[in-house]
């Protein structure tokens, strides 16, 4: 007698095991009350706020479509999407940057959009141009574009003041850079001039378009880490720290040089408009636009909401994106003061948000900007820029031999 | 013979609950342990493009491990840092807990101060002393500051970042094994010290002729599962040095380099060829070790 009960219960228990992952299935359905839920896949914290307020608009709109948010942060997002889009397991709807579209869209894991759009009659002349032809794949559109980032020369005014250095402008280029570093370092107080960052969008990219040098060739067939203006401009960046005006890649490594630069101790650094709401809690930061080498040029890049293509929802799927993508959403963006909205026209709502700062540097940015280059592999060579140019920026190795190396191993990712 | 086919029936109806018994974790071990093991060795013969695609390349990631300089690196990195953390851990939680052994005052609260770590998640403990740590702000560098040293860089110096992570890992290790020594000791019957003590040895020679021998079967086990642990770290190594770090060549571990392929260049064939390769590496040593247990393990 006992003995049956028991194995009722192993039994039971078992089933009870293994049925769980379909019955979790069956849940993200979601029919069961007439309201359909999606899911929405981003990475950024600080953009919690507004995303949130944006939800509860298109509920007003669409009550019987719930959205579940996932957040993932940055470093791990698209390790998580590789292995979900493989198992069929990506989020509804989900953030996309320009490095990773052209490889998504060729492993035809998100949905083309171009249809959808034609027959909803949505137009895609609400946003710059340069963004669209980022998302765009094989004459395809992928992606509706959210927001898009420049980059600004942040900086202290407190430490400027200190220092008796006038605050940065439009006149400033690269000699006065270095000349005011060299003004605002102060070894005594641990002060650093500016932060040589090691990153390629608001770091060294910038400052090989600006020198006149390119990322990838325009035929995206061979990397331009090798040409004389990118060597020029890659020793610009690395000068900074061999003469003491920056913190040491290792320092940087320890503490993020948006923490020493937020708690005072660097006087100006390249940063985008995604850290306003971070750096407008500290009424000494201002911003202005980034120096200019032999021609002004800034890089430009926008995120976009794209669709994946195992979703069991698209048409709810696609109602988000086109709200997300709606003035609306962009207004709310705008006004928050999170992110640059794409949509045109709401920038000014944008700069006004927070109007201690001067944040019209990011939109004077966009005219002579260069799009972040994207191609099937772009993310594989931005992990050999990481690999081989942390070597150049702790001295371990020359510029030369630095950029001869990252040239050949991105030459090769291209060749694939 | 009637008896004897009864008892067999008997035996065999026995046996049948046990399996049913096991059953669900039997059927958990395959799904989730043996299968993957089987898919692994499989895909260690293929090369991966994005999204799941893959296809066949014999024995190709096999050579490429041969000929891969960073391959060669994480094995000897992961070398010193077994080297280190083994021996020691092992031999400072048998300290502890032979202390924590005697009668003293307030030894459940010492115990409980030894085990915390262990159930701290080991992400928050690389936090935690990666803060420590920190050159310009940690307060490591602080103290030796007020006497005047500059302190080094513990985690982005490629001398001394390897070692820096040895330090938190057999700090956050003893806990745990105490917690299994401290379970052996007190499995040694009492009449041996009892006997010992009118014998009137000493406390030195009570623990290396008593307390030793009769905890080698705990030390054994205790010796095969902090190297296989020790074989597979990964999270302090990911936690605590940055991925443009400059000191991650010099401390990043064959796990370590496993994720990279893995996660990071999505060249998931090559690192099934290095799991496999470290499955065959612990294969091997373990092994070793009970081939050599015979030398030193006492079972009574």
């Amino acid at each position: 007698m006992k003995k049956w009960i028991i194995m009722l219960l192993t039994v039971v228990l078992g089933v009870i095991g293994l049925s769980g992952c379909s019955d979790s299935d069956a849940a993200s359905g979601g029919d069961k009350d007439g309201k359909v839920e999606i899911t929405y896949g981003f990475w950024d914290k600080k953009q919690v706020p507004a995303i949130e307020e944006i939800i509860k608009l298109f509920n007003e709109k669409y009550p019987d479509i719930q959205v579940k948010t996932e957040i993932t942060p940055y470093g791990q997002y698209f390790q998580k999407l590789e292995t979900a889009a493989t198992g069929g397991a990506l989020p509804d709807v989900l953030w996309m940057n320009g490095a990773h579209v052209v490889q998504y869209a060729e492993g035809k894991v998100i949905l083309p959009l171009s249809e959808m759009a034609e027959k909803d009659n949505y137009s895609l002349d609400n946003y710059p141009e340069s963004l669209i032809d980022l998302y765009t794949v094989d004459g395809d559109i992928y992606g509706i574009p959210k927001d898009y980032d420049t980059t600004g020369l942040w900086y202290n005014k407190k430490i400027f003041d200190e220092a008796g250095v006038s605050y940065p402008d439009e006149t400033w280029d690269w000699e006065k850079l270095k000349e005011a570093s060299k003004e605002l370092t102060d070894k005594e107080k641990g002060i650093w001039g500016y932060a040589a960052l090691m990153g390629n969008q608001g770091g060294y990219y910038d400052f090989i378009w600006q020198n006149g040098g390119y990322i990838i060739s325009e035929d995206g067939k061979s990397a331009g880490f090798d040409k004389p203006e990118a060597i020029e401009a890659l020793e610009y960046n690395v000068s900074f720290i061999k003469e003491g005006l920056s913190p040491t890649q290792a320092q940087m490594t320890e503490t993020a040089a948006s923490e020493l630069f937020s708690s005072g101790k660097i006087a100006m650094m390249f940063d985008g408009p995604w850290m306003v709401p971070e750096y407008k809690k500290n009424p000494d930061l201002d911003v202005a636009v980034v120096p200019q080498g032999k021609k002004r040029a800034v890089s430009i890049h926008g995120l976009s909401n794209v669709i994946s293509s195992n979703t069991k929802h698209q048409e709810e799927a696609w109602k988000f994106v086109q709200f997300l993508g709606s003035k609306e959403a962009a207004e709310v963006f705008a006004k928050t003061g999170t992110v640059i909205p794409a949509f045109n026209g709401t920038q000014d709502a944008w700069k006004e948000s927070v109007p201690d700062l001067n944040l019209q540097a990011f939109i004077d940015g966009a005219e002579y900007s260069v799009p972040l280059p994207s191609v099937e592999n772009t993310g594989e060579i931005w992990q050999y820029e990481t690999d081989v140019l942390k070597k150049a920026w702790s001295e371990e190795i020359s510029i030369e031999e630095a950029a001869e190396e990252l040239t050949k191993k991105a030459n090769e990712a291209l060749s694939k | 013979m009637k008896v004897s086919s009864l008892a067999k029936t008997r035996k065999r109806s026995d046996y049948f609950w046990a399996y049913l018994m096991i059953a669900p974790t039997m059927l958990g071990l395959f799904i989730f342990y043996l299968w993957p093991i089987v898919q692994n060795f499989y895909f260690s013969f293929t090369e991966w493009g994005a999204f799941g695609q893959y296809e066949w390349t014999g024995l190709d990631n096999y050579k490429r491990l041969l000929e891969d300089a960073a391959l060669l690196q994480a094995f000897k990195n992961t070398s010193i840092y077994i080297i280190f953390t083994v021996p020691i851990g092992i031999f400072l939680s048998i300290i502890v807990a032979v202390l924590l052994n005697q009668n003293i005052k307030g030894k459940s609260i010492y115990r409980t101060l030894y085990f915390l770590p262990v159930i701290t998640m080991p992400a928050a403990i690389a936090m935690v002393w990666k803060w420590l740590y920190n050159a310009d702000y940690g307060m490591f560098n602080y103290l030796l500051s007020l006497v005047g040293i500059e302190g080094p860089q513990w985690v982005s110096d490629p001398k001394i970042a390897l070692y820096s992570i040895i330090a938190v890992a057999i700090w956050s290790g003893i806990g745990y094994n105490m917690v299994i020594f401290l379970s052996g000791l007190q499995g040694i019957p009492k009449m041996y010290y009892e006997a010992a003590e009118i014998d009137g040895a000493g406390p030195v020679t009570v623990f290396f002729k008593i307390t030793l021998p009769l905890l080698s079967p705990v030390i054994f086990f205790v010796s095969i599962m902090s190297l296989i642990g020790a074989f597979q770290v990964f999270d302090l190594i990911f936690m605590m040095i940055g991925k443009s770090s400059t000191a991650l060549e010099s401390t990043q571990s064959i796990v370590y380099l496993f994720y990279q392929h893995a996660f990071v260049l999505n060249d998931k064939g090559y690192a099934a060829a290095i799991s496999v390769l470290l499955l065959a590496v612990i294969l091997i040593i373990t092994a070793i070790q009970m081939v050599l247990q015979k030398k030193w393990v006492h079972y009574d």
